[in-house]
């Protein structure tokens, strides 16, 4: 089974509300080296069998024209999870 | 009434999380129109004349509110009937589905100050051209009912600037802007004038005794009223 993962966060010039939430509550628990944050989203679609450039082409099409609105917000990642597994999905430290 | 308004339909369009559907029906009964209730599932409006899409939570504001809803059979049918002229007005809930379903410029996104607000809110009508406020004068100040979360309108500054300067911008916030809406723009309307979207709610203030406070008491407000009553002059008159 293959996953593709699409992220997508609020435009930069959009204000945040959920970001500045956040952010404000951080150096209530001691985080005060945090000046900013902006929050997204992360979908992971998943197929049968392998992620092909056809799969990734069809994530691309939903990431545009249902998973973001273009008006708000911008699609920063579509990608094949277990291609760079290694690399993003391991290396939390919870090892 | 004239006797010719008895035959306007308009139809009100229920969605799974659909809230004022019943509210605007009976806005649409006491301004003179036939209410006739669509299904979002269906794709047939049933021959109506004008729609109305509700407020509420559709499909619970999951992805981003109005996101889903503007793939349901019912709002393909309601995006062709608008772009064919047929009067179409997006309360709250409504507007959101709307602005995604490309009818409307713009988007919303969370209040400014991120709490749900619940107020009688004030609004200056500035284009009384459209379908939807005929029966309004220019600059008219209406006091109607407002409750959201995300409801801060947001739009790149060509695209305000194109609603500013086609008079698109058909109401604006007066006195507080409750959501941190750019230009205090409380709703807007299409370049033909049939679509209009507003987050506030004119749909609760149809009746004495069940609207805002308002000149003559207590819960006398009415200024929603004219929202419903326009669409059906422009019907007559089309």
């Amino acid at each position: 089974m293959g996953r593709v993962v699409v992220e997508v966060m609020p435009k930069p010039e959009i204000l945040d509300p959920q970001g500045k939430a956040v952010v404000g509550a951080l150096p209530r628990l001691g985080f005060t080296q945090f000046t900013g944050v902006r929050q997204g989203k992360r979908f992971e679609l998943e197929v049968e069998g392998d992620v092909t450039p056809e799969v990734l082409a069809a994530a691309q099409e939903a990431a545009v024209t249902l998973l973001s609105n273009p008006v708000i917000e911008d699609v920063v990642r579509v990608a094949d999870v277990a291609a760079d597994a290694a690399g993003t999905v391991t290396s939390t430290g919870l090892a | 009434m004239a006797a010719g308004l008895d035959a306007a339909k308009v139809g009100v369009v229920t969605f799974p999380g659909s809230l004022d559907d019943r509210d605007a029906a009976r806005a649409i009964r006491l301004a003179g129109g036939q209410p006739v209730a669509l299904w979002h599932a269906d794709a047939d409006l049933q021959g109506v004349d004008a729609v109305v899409l509700p407020g509420g939570f559709s499909y619970g504001d999951y992805l981003r509110a109005g996101a889903i809803s503007r793939f349901a059979p019912a709002m393909e049918a309601v995006v062709d009937a608008a772009r064919g002229g047929m009067p179409v007005l997006g309360i709250c809930n409504g507007f959101q589905i709307l602005t995604e379903a490309h009818l409307l410029p713009g988007s919303m996104v969370k209040n400014e100050h991120l709490h749900f607000v619940c107020r009688e809110q004030v609004l200056s009508v500035e284009n009384t051209r459209t379908a939807w406020t005929n029966q309004y004068t220019p600059g008219q100040r209406i006091t109607i009912p407002l409750k959201n979360q995300d409801g801060q309108f947001v739009a790149d500054e060509r695209t305000l600037d194109e609603l500013e300067g086609e008079g698109r911008v058909v109401f604006r916030y007066q006195g507080w802007n409750p959501n941190g809406s750019r230009r205090d723009i409380a709703g807007i309307t299409n370049a033909a004038g049939n679509v209009v979207g507003l987050m506030p709610h004119p749909e609760h203030a149809v009746e004495a005794g069940f609207g805002p406070d308002g000149a003559d008491g207590l819960r006398s407000g009415t200024d929603g009223l004219g929202f419903f009553t326009s669409v059906l002059a422009s019907l007559v008159r089309a």
